[in-house]
């Protein structure tokens, strides 16, 4: 047999170990394996790939040993509570590879077509085309995510100096690179047009606003800009500078699809930018002939896909209405003055006391616990609580937080079993029968009026009935809206006490007027 | 079967597979699924070798083009590491119980 078909076979070794991989994240028990797994496939196509031919080991081992060590930092330093944002830059770094990969060997066809060899077909022209737009959509998207995460990009509010050297630096980047390039060419309309995408990527990423007149005809136009180029680079593929117009123009939409997308909308951005970053894994495969690429790539295209549409449907949203429609308070939103009438504000003793008395209890989770950084003292709480024999379990709405699954980790990593975190399906019918349900740092999800009120931006979206509790308890620090921009009339119920303050301090007065009882 | 044909084949049975397994995954374990695709997709890392390592001399060298790909390999390679460990990280929280 010869080398070529040994490398495809370890090829299709570490395929199986990639499905195995996912097959087995269907239970925590054999998660650790899968990925184990999944490792070891990713080691042998490597290994197979560097044993396949003769290579000049000096970029190799460089890139290797500079990405290893960058990658395995930020793996072990990072925060639970920061789990989106690092799934987001590493969304974008997929991307970025694609472009460069398919680039590279656009470059590197034509130059061995240039000393006599035979042009690319037609697969490979429009295979490059599709991991140049895919792969710079998926980039320049993933990391305006990530600003919008880490709070420093279309804010008006002071940053600190690492959101300042990030966003500042990233725009001067982009700026500098792309004038440095365009100018190094001779001018001509090619080279005018990659600059200006260069410049407006940086000028739009500095932005304090993300909505302004104009945006869906920029998001059209450059969609559009985006589309013609691609067929021009399948028409002329050994012109260099119209593949980087190509990435500088898709560059442009994925600013602009990303970044009038807001807070609670982000579980489905992240999820739909990790399935781009397989489709362009998968079309870098058609590019370089490659199978496990594109195996590898259509399952995580298929993974980030299922994930988007489980989160559009617990928004009861259609993917087009999150990437293009507007969210917020329409006409004949009640006024909130009116709604919160009858609020009534409880202290840590006299939820204590309620508490007491109960014999089952609801914790339902939200972004303000991943922000007051309070899943330890929920913790702490529930293990007080069910050492008083009462029993406690957490209501998880799929879309709680900034990404999917987001408050498990949280929970997870303070030590929660995880068979004690219930789907909203599983809890909700026996909501009736939960004596205290506490919402912590939790709003629309939570909010009845989307059952209620056909008119309001929520309705039909599927809630956490907390408000079927004998008692809810609010925590949260004052009445402002989610990002519905709409009032709670969960917070004026006869049955809800709101406990106004940060997440984690009131949970722990929560436990110290606990222990004192 | 021409090859582009082949590989079509190969990708439309892949997101089948996809589909079908994915599904399977609890929401529970929905951080750690796209964390660890992530890794996955960091399969990039295969292409990205190949052109990094072209000696000079052979057919099809540029200087552009390794360069290029040596960047790929960065990226990539944070893409395989990061993923797979910070998945790692995630899941051993999940199974202490």
């Amino acid at each position: 047999m010869d080398m070529q078909n040994l490398t495809n076979i370890a090829y299709v070794v570490a395929a199986v170990l990639f499905i195995l991989d996912l097959k087995m994240l269907a239970h925590p028990r054999t998660a650790v394996r899968g990925n184990r797994l999944g490792f070891i496939g990713m080691l042998i196509a490597i290994v197979a790939t560097l044993v396949s031919g003769r290579f000049d080991w000096t970029y190799i081992i460089l890139g290797i040993a500079i990405g290893s060590v960058i990658g395995a930092v930020a793996a072990l330093k990072v925060k639970m509570t920061s789990m989106p944002e690092l799934v987001g830059l590493f969304n974008g770094f997929g991307g970025a590879a694609s472009v460069l990969v398919a680039g590279s060997a656009l470059v590197a066809t034509y130059s061995a077509v240039a000393a006599g060899a035979v042009a690319g077909d037609l697969q490979m022209k429009v295979a490059t085309v599709l991991s140049g737009i895919i792969g710079s959509v998926t980039f320049f998207g993933s990391y305006v995510a990530f600003g919008k995460l880490a709070e420093f990009l279309f804010v008006k509010w002071k940053l600190h100096p690492w959101q300042r050297v990030v966003k500042y630096g990233f725009s001067l980047l982009v700026a500098a690179g792309g004038l440095w390039y365009g100018l190094s060419l001779e001018l001509s309309p090619l080279s005018l047009v990659f600059m200006l995408s260069a410049v407006v990527i940086a000028g739009l990423l500095l932005l304090k606003n993300e909505r302004f007149p104009g945006l869906n005809a920029i998001k059209i136009l450059s969609a559009v800009a985006a589309v013609t180029l691609g067929v021009f680079v399948v028409l002329d593929p050994s012109n260099t500078l119209l593949y980087w117009v190509l990435v500088g123009v898709a560059g442009v939409l994925g600013v602009i699809l990303t970044m009038s997308i807001g807070g609670a909308d982000m579980p489905v951005v992240i999820a739909l930018l990790n399935s781009y970053s397989g489709l362009a894994a998968a079309s870098t495969g058609f590019v370089i002939n490659n199978t496990v690429l594109i195996i590898a790539g259509a399952l995580v295209g298929a993974s980030g896909i299922i994930l988007t549409g489980i989160m559009c449907k617990a928004m009861n949203r259609s993917l087009a209405n999150v990437l293009f429609g507007t969210m917020g308070p329409t006409a004949d939103t009640p006024d909130a003055d009116e709604v919160y009438r009858t609020v009534k504000s409880a202290s840590a003793e006299e939820v204590a006391m309620t508490l007491e008395v109960a014999q089952r209890v609801v914790i339902v989770p939200g972004y303000g616990m991943a922000v007051a950084q309070a899943q330890h003292a929920v913790r702490d709480v529930a293990n007080f609580l069910e050492s008083k024999s009462i029993e406690v379990e957490y209501a998880i709405h799929p879309v709680a937080g900034r990404m999917p699954g987001h408050m498990n980790v949280l929970l997870a990593e303070a030590d929660v079993p995880y068979d004690k975190l219930k789907e909203m399906d599983e809890i909700n019918p026996t909501m009736s029968q939960v004596d205290v349900a506490i919402v912590l740092g939790a709003n629309d999800v939570v909010n009845p009026v989307a059952r209620t009120d056909p008119s309001s931006p929520i309705a039909g979206m599927p809630i956490i009935d907390v408000d079927k509790a004998r008692t809810v308890v609010v925590i949260k620090r004052s009445l402002s809206p989610g990002f519905a921009g709409i009032p709670n009339p969960l917070f004026a119920l006869d049955n809800t006490l709101m406990f106004f303050g940060d997440g984690k301090k009131a949970m722990l007065d929560l436990l110290a007027a606990l222990k004192e009882q | 079967m021409s090859s582009l044909v082949m590989l079509i084949t190969v990708f439309v049975l892949a997101i089948f597979v996809g589909i079908e397994i994915i599904t399977k995954v609890p929401p529970t374990l929905h951080t750690p699924l796209m964390s660890g695709s992530n890794a996955i997709s960091g399969i990039t890392i295969i292409g990205a070798l190949i052109l990094a390592g072209v000696l000079k001399g052979q057919p099809g060298y540029s200087q552009l083009a390794q360069i290029m790909a040596f960047v790929a390999v960065i990226f990539a390679t944070i893409n395989v590491v990061g993923g797979f460990l910070v998945t790692h990280r995630m899941l051993k929280m999940f199974q202490r119980k």
